[in-house]
């Protein structure tokens, strides 16, 4: 890998072309197969989700599109959603309206760079990974008041205020749930994380960190019992209420991508990454993931919605106090054993 | 013709903003639309605008002989159709003196109790949804289909099934009623817990609706609040009970009621409800007689003047309907007396005060069915 890569800028500087040209190639394609996965990834989400709640609901969900069990569904609903037209309401900020997704899905984006699929499987082994990840995931907010604000609908300001009350409640014990594990690795660099658990899979001695991360997650991804933004028989959609079409489809990209980012980060914290016996170390970071993701779908399709003020008091007055109490924890054991 | 200006000129301030919610929103239940007034996420004042679907009932009414009425009470509270031809079908008989045969009669509660059931799982169902529980709507509409697969054998229909007549019913059972009405309140019955281990049993579902948008004693009573609302807020008062029609007086059955009248308690009451229909329909399959099931009924219906309000226990409250005969084969005045939209009446007075999302809770514990309040 290393060597390929050598050459490939080796190649280049003898026909004496600058470096950057090279590396922008190079990110070109990485960015490409990024996003490339997620769309794969998003559409098999979308439709594995539809089957899910079916199950659940005693009936089929998408059975004709494609032929087994409707697997083209989502990419028919895709298709459609991009051959819509693009509307933007006669009130909108049209800058900002058309910001806004990008801005949501650049974030969701930008995640994927510190996911580690498998040992070499790795956009870049930042040595920040962990706090790299956190401030990203904040800045999909930014993009959901935008997207509310300049709607200018009534109901998507509401959204959106909800969403930022919400981003802010829950990111604290989602980060401070998180510091368990860093404390006893000793580092913020994912393939460390995971390196680090080839005996023993976090999610054992940080039990209760982990479950804290998960409700936290749930909360980030906006999703049942936390999805207070869009909440459907309140708010109809919340911030995205004015969106359709392929922006739609951009938000819609966006929060699967999301999901599937946080229940990777869950993986790699707390699962053990890529470890796993007899099958390739890529195959078995897919199936944790997924099964997380598998465990999302079912709380969401089973349990009510909170409301607003119990959202913030579970956040501020039992996750946040549980987290703390989990690291301090984890800090008096580590200074005890040395 | 003059228009008439319903909508006051609005003044917002900064901390207070208006939003209007429906006609087209998914948690009105049909064209209902509310003036929410929002001070942050707080409901402070709650005005609803009704009329969407008004389409002359009552008008219509006096300009139809007296069978022709019975399909327009169909489309009154369209979620439980048996149960307005119920209540209308009994009305005249009273304003004529007729007898209706037991078979009849036995027949009628049993398809009005199979009829509460059904519109209770809407509620139920819908009620879900409010809250964000999309699966226990999904469960409900499954045993609906079986009532409703049930009516259809009885009537042809499924919604709007035009099924009583005065003076008796048009068609006998089908053979296989008797049978598939008693699997499926066998099947039926297993299925009540299940719906607790969803929704009454799932702690953030009692959290979401225990002490709010309470009704107490006083305030149901002066706003003329009936049905499962004003059992929910302890007052033990059910049609069925307490100026039986029909025969209701010969059945065993509980009536359940609330202690504090908050969504919970509403909810708690028909959902036993439902377990009390059950019981219900099983005294009257096993006491369902043999025999005629119409009256005898002149060709043409002509009652003699004069006046007369009757009620029954829909599954919304009291539905009355008054009707003035003068003598001919029209009604001179045919009212409606709607529970939903008496009830529908103190949402502003139990909704204000509260979040948006507990205003929706509470709106959905109303149990409103919009062809019912507009009419």
């Amino acid at each position: 890998m290393e060597k390929a890569l050598e050459r490939f800028y080796a190649a280049f500087a003898a026909l004496g072309i600058p470096w950057i040209v090279p590396q922008l190639i190079l990110m070109l394609v990485v960015a490409s197969l990024v996003i490339l996965f997620i769309s794969v990834s998003v559409m098999f989400m979308i439709w594995w989700e539809r089957k899910i709640s079916a199950h659940i609901q005693v009936r089929y969900g998408p059975m004709r599109v494609g032929g087994w069990h409707g697997w083209a569904q989502s990419i028919a609903d895709g298709i459609k959603l991009l051959i819509k037209e693009d509307v933007i309401p006669a009130g909108a900020d049209k800058l900002v309206f058309a910001l806004a997704p990008m801005v949501v899905f650049a974030a969701a984006l930008a995640a994927y760079v510190i996911i580690p699929f498998g040992p070499n499987l790795i956009v870049r082994d930042l040595n920040i990974g962990v706090l790299f990840y956190i401030s990203i995931s904040s800045l999909t907010v930014v993009g959901i008041i935008m997207a509310g604000w300049s709607s200018n609908n009534k109901y998507s300001v509401l959204g959106a205020l909800r969403s930022a009350a919400q981003a802010v409640s829950y990111e604290v014990p989602l980060v401070v749930s998180i510091l368990g594990v860093i404390m006893t690795v000793g580092s913020l660099s994912m393939i460390q994380i995971v390196e680090a658990q080839q005996r023993i899979w976090f999610v054992i001695p940080q039990f209760a960190g982990f479950l804290i991360y998960l409700t936290a997650a749930l909360a980030e991804c906006n999703r049942l019992p936390f999805d207070i933004p869009e909440a459907e028989s309140e708010l109809v959609a919340g911030f995205h209420v004015e969106y359709s079409g392929m922006r739609f489809a951009i938000f819609f990209l966006a929060e699967y991508a999301n999901m599937f980012t946080v229940a990777a980060i869950a993986t790699t914290l707390f699962l053990g990454g890529w470890h796993g016996p007899l099958l390739p170390p890529w195959l078995w970071f897919l199936i944790k993931t997924y099964f997380i993701i598998f465990v999302m779908m079912w709380v969401r399709w089973t349990l009510a919605r909170l409301r607003v003020d119990q959202l913030m008091n579970l956040g501020w007055k039992v996750l946040l106090p549980l987290a703390f109490l989990n690291m301090g924890i984890t800090g008096l054991v580590l200074v005890l054993l040395g | 013709m003059e228009q008439i200006e319903i909508i006051e000129p609005i003044q917002e301030t900064m901390e207070e903003m208006y939003v209007n919610m429906g006609p087209q929103h998914p948690s009105t239940h049909g064209v209902l639309r509310l003036m929410l007034k929002l001070d942050g996420e707080v409901v402070t004042e709650i005005t609803p605008y009704i009329g969407y679907l008004h389409r002359c009932h009552e008008k219509i009414g006096e300009n139809r002989i007296y069978t022709q009425v019975i399909p327009y009470t169909d489309r009154l509270d369209y979620l439980a159709s048996m149960y307005n031809n119920f209540g209308y079908v009994l009305t005249v008989e009273r304003l004529m003196g007729l007898q209706v045969p037991e078979r009849a009669e036995y027949m009628r509660v049993i398809l009005a109790e199979m009829q509460r059931i059904a519109s209770h799982l809407i509620w139920m169902g819908t009620f879900g949804l409010d809250l964000g529980n999309f699966t226990i709507f999904m469960y409900c509409f499954r045993e609906r289909e079986k009532i409703l697969d049930l009516f259809e054998s009885v009537s042809g229909q499924r919604l709007n099934y035009s099924f009583y007549r005065i003076g008796g019913m048009p068609l006998d059972l089908p053979d296989s009623f008797l049978t598939d009405c008693k699997a499926f309140l066998e099947w039926f019955k297993p299925r009540l817990p299940e719906y607790d281990a969803v929704m009454s049993d799932n702690i953030i579902f009692q959290k979401r609706v225990q002490g709010i948008g309470k009704l107490d004693q006083k305030t149901a009573i002066d706003y003329a609040i009936s049905g499962p609302m004003l059992r929910g807020s302890g007052i033990k008062w059910d049609l069925r009970r307490d100026d039986p029609y029909s025969i209701y007086d010969r059945f065993e059955f509980e009536i359940p009621v609330g202690s504090t009248g908050d969504v919970w308690d509403r909810y708690m009451v028909r959902r036993l409800e439902m377990a009390e229909s059950v019981k219900i329909v099983e005294q009257a399959l096993r006491d369902l007689p043999p025999g005629e099931i119409m009256g005898k009924v002149p060709k043409k219906l002509k009652p003699p003047a004069g006046d007369i309000y009757s009620r029954v226990e829909s599954p919304r409250g009291e539905l009355g309907f008054y009707i003035v005969s003068d003598g001919s084969e029209k009604p001179y005045r045919y009212k409606v007396r709607s529970p939903a939209f008496v009830n529908l009446s103190v949402l502003p007075v139990i909704g204000a005060g509260h979040l948006v999302a507990d205003m929706v809770a509470i709106l959905g514990s109303i149990d409103i069915v919009l062809g019912e309040v507009d009419r």
